[in-house]
């Protein structure tokens, strides 16, 4: 076997190592870098003074204003629930488990059109609950409790499916040891299991919060689109669009933008240092 | 350790914790789930066949059938190719590169609408160079092809990039040794093992674009029987307030995402049976 027959068929050649580079770095390009530049590039045509305009106006401070209120009661909620699920799972056996953990990531292969959907079919007027809530003077549907509840569906397997795998691989051996040596069950998870997951909880919390704030279908639907009062951030987006208030649209999108570049930066750190701990 | 000793368990909580799970899953997920079928069975066999079948329907599975399946399809050629530049090459950025992948995952999908309809119409950054050369993409089924695109990126990039890092460089090695050139061992020896992993990838982008609404509704101009996907009809049968046809349409939706679900569910158990034996 002579040397260099090996270095060839071990590697492509450096010109097709080149293009094949490229190629992929224009695929890349064309669906994800152009359009992330045209966000702020757009946002900014008018100059600096029409952006900040833009984002100070009352309706985009109250639709940002909903947004955080939104994902403020739908994250800690999704949290509660990603730790107990994942405890229930991981750490015990049952049969069943496995049916329980596919219908725990349901909502991530619903249309978002439908996760709004399903909640007007309960509480919308023409709904099951709908008359006897408009009775009591209720309001779910195009109100902020509808928001919130399609927020909540459309993010719900976020926390726990984060957890489940990693609580899975840890095994039990610790918190058994944390219980027998006299440890109760909140001890033991503050003590024992938090420090070990902490990492991939706050992976979960930070994926779960980016689509919190940033979800439409779902939210569109049971909306309403009352500006000032049952709009969100990504409703305002397209409300302004729609006007042909291009700047503004863009400029309330790049607040949007930035979010994901936020989390996509918090995304690898904490991947970094999740390799670190390990 | 054995099931039984397992059951037996000195770990507390696990009663509490269950009955949680299966409570606030009960709530948000399976009832409001389940109500959307009860609803559509409370309209006759020969109404719903009807409401399913009307041609504007049909033409809306074909668009959002055949521009997810394109799409998936592009995803699945460039995105093994990303896969491949992103593990096998070192070329500068790369880190910042294969961060930005997850941009779909993070970026509303609203904000990907309105960037990638500024960039692929007429006068945009990219639609400007496909224009005269009779190429429309904005406001006709190829935007939608193409926002379907942007959402499924990530899917195959992230299923086959662990699976491409994982492969042994000694197999390649012992290829080489047993007089294979280059072509013939990316062909037999690399590429076989990574197709559960890209089967799943594609699935999963196919599955994903199936329901999406908000990125697709900007760029796709939404014309009746042309550019109109599925998820917007319903949307157009709720703001006219037929509910039973929103419905109707919406477990066919449903019934087609969990039918993928379980697809996908089989594929990776064989991928996972693929990686174990390897």
């Amino acid at each position: 076997m002579t040397g260099p027959h090996r270095k060839a068929a071990l590697s492509e050649p450096v010109l097709l190592r080149g293009l094949l580079t490229g190629a992929a770095l224009l695929y890349l390009g064309v669906f994800l870098f152009v359009p992330l530049a045209a966000v702020f590039a757009q946002a900014l045509e008018k100059g600096f003074g029409a952006y900040v305009a833009a984002l100070r106006e009352p309706d985009a401070l109250a639709a940002i204003r909903l947004t955080l209120l939104t994902a403020a009661i739908a994250v800690p909620l999704n949290l509660v629930f990603g730790v107990v699920a994942a405890w229930a799972i991981a750490k015990f056996e049952f049969p069943g488990k496995s049916v329980l953990v596919t219908l725990i990531d349901l909502p991530f292969s619903v249309s978002p059109v439908i996760s709004g959907l399903i909640y007007v079919l309960l509480f919308g007027l023409h709904g099951w609950l709908g008359p006897w809530l408009d009775r009591h003077d209720y309001k779910i549907i195009f109100a902020v409790p509808g928001i919130v509840l399609a927020t909540v569906f459309v993010t719900f397997p976020f926390v726990a499916r984060e957890l489940i795998p990693l609580m899975e691989a840890q095994g039990t051996d610790e918190e058994e040891a944390a219980c027998v040596l006299g440890a109760g069950g909140l001890q033991t998870f503050f003590r024992v299991t938090l420090p070990n997951v902490k990492w991939g909880l706050l992976y979960g919390v930070i994926l779960c919060n980016a689509r919190a704030m940033g979800e439409f279908g779902a939210v569109s639907v049971v909306s309403g689109h009352i500006r000032g009062s049952t709009n969100t951030v990504p409703l305002h987006v397209e409300i302004l669009y729609n006007e042909y208030n291009f700047v503004a649209a863009f400029a309330v999108a790049s607040l949007l933008a930035m979010l994901a570049l936020v989390t996509l930066a918090a995304k690898s750190a904490v991947e970094f240092l999740r390799g670190e701990v390990r | 350790m054995s099931v039984i000793a397992k059951r037996r368990s000195v770990i507390p909580g696990f009663g509490p914790a269950m009955g949680f799970t299966l409570f606030y899953l009960s709530l948000i997920v399976l009832i409001p789930l389940s109500a959307t079928f009860l609803r559509a069975a409370e309209t006759s066999w020969a109404q719903f066949l009807t409401t399913v079948t009307a041609p504007r329907v049909l033409a809306s599975y074909r668009l959002t059938l055949g521009a997810s399946l394109a799409a998936a399809l592009i995803n699945a050629v460039f995105g093994l190719l990303a896969a491949w530049v992103l593990t096998r090459y070192r070329f500068p950025g790369k880190r910042a590169v294969d961060a930005l992948v997850d941009l779909p995952f993070a970026l509303p999908t609203a904000v990907a609408g309105i960037a990638l309809t500024s960039v692929y119409s007429a006068n945009g950054w990219i639609g400007r160079f496909l224009e005269p050369r009779g190429i429309k993409v904005a406001f006709t089924p190829l935007g939608v092809v193409v926002a379907l695109t942007f959402i499924g990126l990530p899917f195959v990039v992230r299923t086959v990039q662990p699976v491409l890092a994982d492969l042994d460089v000694e197999l390649e090695e012992a290829a080489a040794c047993l007089g294979a050139n280059r072509l013939q061992i990316v062909r037999r020896v690399i590429l076989p093992p990574l197709v559960p992993a890209l089967l799943t990838g594609f699935a999963l982008a196919f599955a994903r674009a199936l329901g999406e609404y908000g990125s697709v509704i900007f760029i796709a101009g939404n014309m009746p029987m042309v550019s109109e996907i599925t998820p917007l009809l319903i949307i157009t049968k709720l703001e006219q307030y037929d509910y039973a046809g929103a419905t109707a349409i919406a477990s066919v939706m449903l019934a087609a995402s969990f039918l993928l679900l379980l697809a996908i569910n089989g594929l990776q158990w064989w991928s996972a049976r693929r990686g174990g034996a390897a």
